[in-house]
């Protein structure tokens, strides 16, 4: 085990995969030097500002037994790009009925926290989760980026990673040597017994942080990141819940049709889990605004460790 | 080089199996046995037999909405289509696409697609990856006019021109994107003059003529394989039929265009063209020929109508590979 960044840890996840298996490539607008570096330009290729063709490419490389990683970069650019996402990627594996496999590893980093305002500072998963076909991650710590994005260039379907701009500094230990995490598989960062909080990315360290603070005041928070969001590990989340009685969830994405109301829903509507609950499921999640600029503004829409501690005690001691 | 007389008359026989197939698709649509909605590419036939008598079985083309013709032309299996056309467990995707997506992976069929322009970036791709083989493969786009003012088009060609690709962009202009006069939306009447922007060879090519097509499509292949990059070919082409088979389909091409094109028919032109020839094709060959098309397109119904329907709850398999 060795201390690296997040951003090292994709770094290392793309390297060593293509090491493993020459079938895998990677396209993108400014390719990264060290990748260049050690594959050449024919295997990290420098590509046009054209996310929509390169989106597509991915599609028919793959199909023609390739395993090619797009990386968008901020996912705000993907959107050109929405054709071959949505009716294409999604869709052609089902449509043709299951006759190839499309391996492919569509790279976004999401979220705000940087100053970069409403169109670089976006968390826009839930929009793709709601689509059938495509797989996604949104890891939280240099260990389960590592892991997952192995995975997700081995896996035999599309798989959006979407990384949190604001974690790339972030620091964490993870092992020298060939691991992979298994997609669907959720993490309990923290054991508690009376409320569970899911979290997301950037949020899984705002509520890890909450749950100290927490239990100096008595209340034991357990903390799980689903670390996938399609398939969503539902299973670790409901018995979690039922644990606890109290579900949070927390989310810098905006509230509406987002991942924490799919997580709530998916909790809540198990009756074995409904009856375990105590109180009310709670979302705190961004502001349903385009996110702003200036510091003030961009935190106030955040949900950060205090709006969360703050959250927690109301759902365990509410005031009645 | 003009094909030998044999494989002008297998060129005959796709193209009339592609216009057989179409009528009976339009009639079994019609007739209610056939679902959603049928593009009919009878007219165009040339171009994509043109085409695809280029190609080699590991060869990859994409397709349209209008996707029989190329199907056909690729090689595809009558019954496998027409099952897919009847919904049923056998067609080529299970009863999970219909008309507009048949593929044939095993061919190089990447797929009939039911978005314009929205395969040109997917078989770039593909002749990515045949240049990344090494190994002389070849990819070609065929789309319509419509596609050659999308966004997909221009970044596609773009990059195979910039990477020298080994793919061949095929627009068959018929001259019409849905009811929308191509006058109306393009500046230039010449979409092969793009190309000129590309850096790549622009070739304008009478889509009606199936030796033309041929001609044209063998030299861009062979540039392709050469390692010397895209070329974009424009088929100057029209289509018999209204957009769509749906009744009630707006139709505002003018009477008088019509009739001059029906009076270009690519398949007359080559069954005359065989017939000029000593000894290449009799009256009651090209019967026979005809007759032998239509019992193909026989058994490939009966394949469809004995199949069975997909069970409902397959409806959740092949959402992932697994």
């Amino acid at each position: 085990m060795r201390e690296i960044t997040y951003a090292q840890a994709s770094l290392e996840a793309f390297a060593e995969e293509m090491r493993r298996d020459p079938k895998v490539f990677h396209m993108s607008t400014d390719a990264p030097q060290p990748l260049v570096k050690e594959f050449g330009p024919t295997r990290v290729r420098a590509t046009p500002i054209a996310e929509s063709a390169l989106t597509g490419m991915a599609i028919g490389a793959a199909g023609s037994g390739y395993r090619p990683i797009v990386d968008w970069r901020m996912v705000t650019f993907c959107f050109v790009a929405m054709d071959q996402i949505v009716n294409q990627a999604a869709k052609i594996h089902y449509m043709f009925g299951g006759q190839a496999k499309f391996p492919i590893l569509y790279r976004a980093s999401v979220g705000g926290g940087t100053r970069l305002a409403a169109q670089h500072s976006q968390s826009p998963y839930s929009m793709f989760m709601n689509l059938a076909g495509l797989k996604m991650i949104l890891p939280s710590t240099p260990y389960d980026l590592k892991g997952l994005l192995k995975s997700a260039i081995r896996d035999d379907n599309p798989v959006i990673a979407f990384e949190a701009t604001r974690l790339f500094g972030t620091k964490g230990m993870v092992p020298e040597e060939d691991y992979t995490l298994p997609l669907g598989k959720a993490d309990i960062k923290r054991e508690g017994k009376d409320i569970t909080i899911v979290a997301l990315a950037w949020a899984v360290h705002e509520s890890l942080a909450a749950a100290e603070a927490l239990a100096a005041e008595g209340i034991s928070v357990e903390v799980i990141d689903p670390r996938t969001l399609v398939p969503m590990d539902v299973a670790t989340i409901r018995a979690s819940v039922r644990k606890t009685g109290r579900l949070l969830v927390a989310d810098e994405a905006g509230p509406t049709c987002g991942a924490a109301a799919e997580i709530s829903a998916l909790a809540t509507e198990d009756p074995a889990t409904f009856a375990c609950l105590r109180g009310p499921v709670k979302r705190l999640c961004g502001l349903q605004v385009p996110i702003p600029y200036s510091p003030g503004m961009e935190d106030f829409v955040f949900p950060d460790r205090q709006k969360i501690a703050a959250a927690v005690r109301e759902l365990v001691r509410p005031k009645s | 080089m003009q094909p030998s007389p044999e494989r002008q008359r297998e060129m005959l026989r796709q193209m009339q199996t592609i216009r057989r197939f179409e009528e009976r698709a339009s009639d079994d649509y019609h007739g209610g046995a056939i679902y959603g909605v049928v593009h009919c590419y009878i007219g165009e036939e040339a171009v994509a037999v043109g085409v695809c008598s280029t190609l080699n079985r590991d060869d990859q083309i994409i397709s349209t909405h209008r996707g029989h013709g190329h199907c056909i032309a690729k090689g595809a299996d009558l019954n496998r289509m027409m099952a897919e056309l009847y919904g049923r467990e056998t067609g080529y995707c299970k009863g999970k696409g219909g008309s507009m997506h048949i593929a044939d992976f095993g061919i190089g069929m990447l797929g009939a697609n039911g978005i314009v322009a929205g395969g040109i970036a997917i078989v770039t791709g593909a002749g990515l990856a045949a240049q990344l083989d090494g190994k002389g493969r070849v990819a070609v786009s065929f789309f319509g006019d419509g596609a050659s003012n999308a966004g997909p088009f221009h970044e596609s060609l773009n990059i195979a021109a910039a990477w020298k690709l080994p793919v061949i962009f095929v627009c068959e202009n018929n001259l019409y994107a849905a009811q929308t006069s191509a006058a109306e939306t393009h500046a230039q009447e010449d979409i092969a003059a793009r190309a000129h922007g590309y850096g790549i060879p622009g070739v304008i090519v009478d889509g009606n003529d199936v030796l033309a097509v041929h001609g044209a499509a063998a030299k861009a292949v062979a540039r392709a394989r050469a390692g010397e990059g895209p070329t974009l070919i424009e088929c100057k082409t029209y289509r018999w039929r209204r957009h769509t088979e749906r009744v009630n389909q707006p139709d505002f091409r003018p009477e008088h265009e019509i009739e001059v094109w029906l009076k270009k028919d690519p398949i007359a032109r080559l069954v005359a063209h065989l017939k000029s020839q000593q000894g290449q094709l009799t009256d009651a060959e090209w019967q026979e020929m005809d007759r032998q098309v239509l019992r193909g397109i026989e058994e490939a119904v009966g394949f469809a109508k004995s199949s069975p329907f997909p069970k409902p709850e397959a409806a959740l398999e092949d959402v992932f590979a697994s």
